[in-house]
């Protein structure tokens, strides 16, 4: 600041915005304290309290290591994760009321095991932000990442249904009262994997062998990577039954390849590849064949296997436009409203134009994400960075489309809204790389002053005659 | 106790807050959009007279020449300041000047300084550095407005 030229760190608008996110928080709290019981308890103080306190460490943790990382992907991150907790507790006190109602009663505490997630997530935010000081060492151990997230990824599938199994799709690991869903951790390492191996082998995956229908066709052993993606993602389908993950993994592969080679006939491969795996599972399994029939034909299932959905799909109709306020609709009604369908229960309480702003600082995320992968200047930041926003749009896009009945339900939780441990402490670990990422890309060149910056745009291809 | 109305009033509030924080988020996103075009690093100042831009030219220890200006290829316009330390011109990136010519190699040439006079050097590229007709082979001197020619790209030196 003190200088005309010099890249201002952009910290003071960051703290800002942190005391933003934490105002509304508290007056999503009050509000939903307010419309139910007419009087308001501690959580009015504790939520805000605690998203204060996430933000306040993560805020001075970026300005000890990473002081010129984008000052919007804090702030976002914390409003989401308030507002998912106070909706958490929210759906606490709808489910306990309902509790009562039947004359049982409802000894769930999810809102509180949410804030201890919350700051386990923290905790793993400040270990990635401060041991990595370069993302680019990240991609030294490349291959030891990989086989930690495969190894994580294939756990649920061997381990006793016992330890494994939740409502049909094993997925989970449990011991000792906890659950860890290893998907998720498993998606951040596999993307810094993809994204050194891509760098590596770039030169060799854009050459193209015949033309097919004006179309470069990649020679037939260049192929290798994404069958093996595809073959991963179909394997963690056939064993864990998991539509949600096995498409963000295959996602996120084709679209890398993309970025990588800025080969169209990747994503005409991948979507080919993809139609197949989809027409492939459709015809093999049954839970795959059930719920897209259940998809398609939801009110005839009301009671049975299309509940969830149809009650998803009332809640958003009873929402509207402005929704019916926080703490004034239903949206207990809706199974596991807080870890799949959260964003129907904010649909139903703050309505469409509640939802689109929640959509709307997704996208601030995401736009923020792709605009560090511009500006970064070495090609493995460029695509890490790339598949950790991808992703997450991805995600996204599954989750409201599920929710929407755009798409068949899939089971991916939303990142930093919904109630999940394994989730949420991979999203802030997500959330580390990319600050990391974007104080390298908007950090002035320190050594030579004459340096200067070049946006290259997307990675560029390194073809012909270079030594 | 609390009237309808005033839950109304809260419901239509809460929305406004929320689309309030995501407009300030997009005000500085517009904001930072609009300090992105600057240069990132500091370039001096154009002169604005003659008697400036002569001033500036007889800077001691300098032969006279300020900057490193592209004028032809993908970053035309680009400009680097010349500061007495060495200029990297390649497709590496830890390049001074990152090229992303096809012709250009990883580490195509320098440019650098001693008692000052700048000095033009080739470091072993594939398809040469240019001044005028000529390919450089040897530690070549420059003079201001001397063209050097990398694949699609030109720069001289003011």
């Amino acid at each position: 600041m003190s200088r005309p030229n010099r890249p201002a760190t952009r910290r003071g608008i960051e703290l800002l915005f942190v005391f933003a996110a934490t105002l509304i928080v508290a007056c999503a709290e009050t509000f939903v304290e307010i419309t139910r019981a007419n009087k308001v308890s501690d959580h009015v103080v504790t939520y805000p309290l605690v998203v204060l306190a996430i933000g306040l460490a993560c805020h001075l943790a970026i300005r000890r290591s990473a002081r010129y990382a984008d000052p919007l992907l804090l702030p976002c991150a914390l409003l989401l994760v308030g507002l998912g907790l106070v909706m958490i507790h929210r759906l606490d006190l709808g489910l306990a009321q309902q509790a009562a109602e039947n004359g049982t009663t409802y000894t769930g505490v999810a809102a509180a095991s949410q804030v201890v997630w919350a700051f386990l997530g923290l905790a793993v935010f400040l270990v990635v932000l401060l041991v990595i000081r370069d993302h680019r060492m990240l991609s030294r151990y490349a291959y030891t990442l990989a086989l930690i997230g495969l190894f994580l990824l294939m756990l649920p599938a061997v381990l006793p249904a016992q330890y494994s199994e939740v409502n049909g799709a094993r997925i989970w690991i449990r011991i000792a009262g906890f659950s860890i869903q290893p998907g998720e951790i498993a998606k951040v390492l596999l993307t810094i994997f993809a994204a050194s191996y891509l760098v590596d082998k770039r030169d060799v995956l854009s050459l193209a062998g015949r033309r097919l229908l004006g179309v470069d066709l990649p020679r037939g052993r260049d192929l290798g990577p994404v069958l093996v993606a595809w073959l991963i993602s179909i394997g963690v389908l056939v064993r864990n039954h998991d539509l949600g993950t096995s498409l963000m993994f295959f996602g996120l592969f084709v679209v890398l390849l993309y970025v990588a080679t800025e080969r169209v006939s990747w994503v005409i491969i991948g979507v080919l590849l993809f139609a197949g795996g989809c027409v492939l599972s459709y015809e093999l399994f049954g839970t795959v064949k059930q719920r897209v029939t259940v998809w398609l034909h939801v009110f005839d299932y009301l009671q049975d296997e299309g509940y969830q959905m149809s009650q998803s799909l009332f809640g958003l109709g009873t929402g509207g436009l402005f929704g019916a306020g926080l703490g004034g609709g239903r949206p207990e009604l809706v199974p596991v409203a807080k870890s799949d369908f959260i964003l129907s229960s904010f649909g139903e309480e703050i309505g469409l134009f509640g939802l689109v702003a929640i959509l709307g600082i997704y996208l601030v995320m995401l736009s923020r994400g792709f605009a560090t992968a511009l500006a970064v200047r070495d090609s493995f930041g460029k695509l890490l960075v790339t598949g950790l926003s991808f992703s997450f749009g991805l995600q996204l896009f599954v989750v409201a489309g599920g929710i929407s009945r755009l798409l068949p339900e899939t089971g991916l939780t939303t990142p930093f809204l919904s109630y999940g441990g394994s989730s949420l402490v991979a999203n802030f670990g997500l959330l580390a790389l990319l600050l990391r990422v974007s104080d390298a890309a908007r950090r002035p060149p320190t050594t030579p002053p004459s340096a200067v910056t070049t946006d290259s745009g997307p990675v560029p291809i390194q073809a012909g005659g270079g030594s | 106790m609390t009237s309808p109305l005033a839950i109304q009033l809260m419901r239509f509030a809460f929305l406004a807050l929320l689309w309030l924080f995501l407009y300030s988020m997009v005000r500085v996103i517009r904001m930072e959009l609009r300090t992105a075009g600057a240069p990132r690093v500091p370039v001096p100042a154009k002169p604005k007279s003659k008697k400036g831009r002569a001033a500036a030219e007889t800077r001691p220890g300098r032969g006279g020449l300020s900057q490193l200006i592209v004028t032809e290829g993908s970053l035309a316009g680009t400009r680097v300041a010349l500061t007495g330390k060495p200029i990297l011109i390649g497709r590496a990136n830890d390049s001074t000047l990152v090229l992303t010519d096809d012709y250009a190699s990883t580490r195509h040439a320098r440019i650098s300084e001693n008692n000052g006079v700048w000095y033009l050097e080739d470091l072993g590229s594939t398809n040469g550095t240019y001044v005028g007709q000529t390919k450089v082979t040897g530690p070549l001197p420059l003079e201001a407005g001397v063209v050097i020619r990398i694949g699609k790209t030109a720069m001289e030196l003011r």
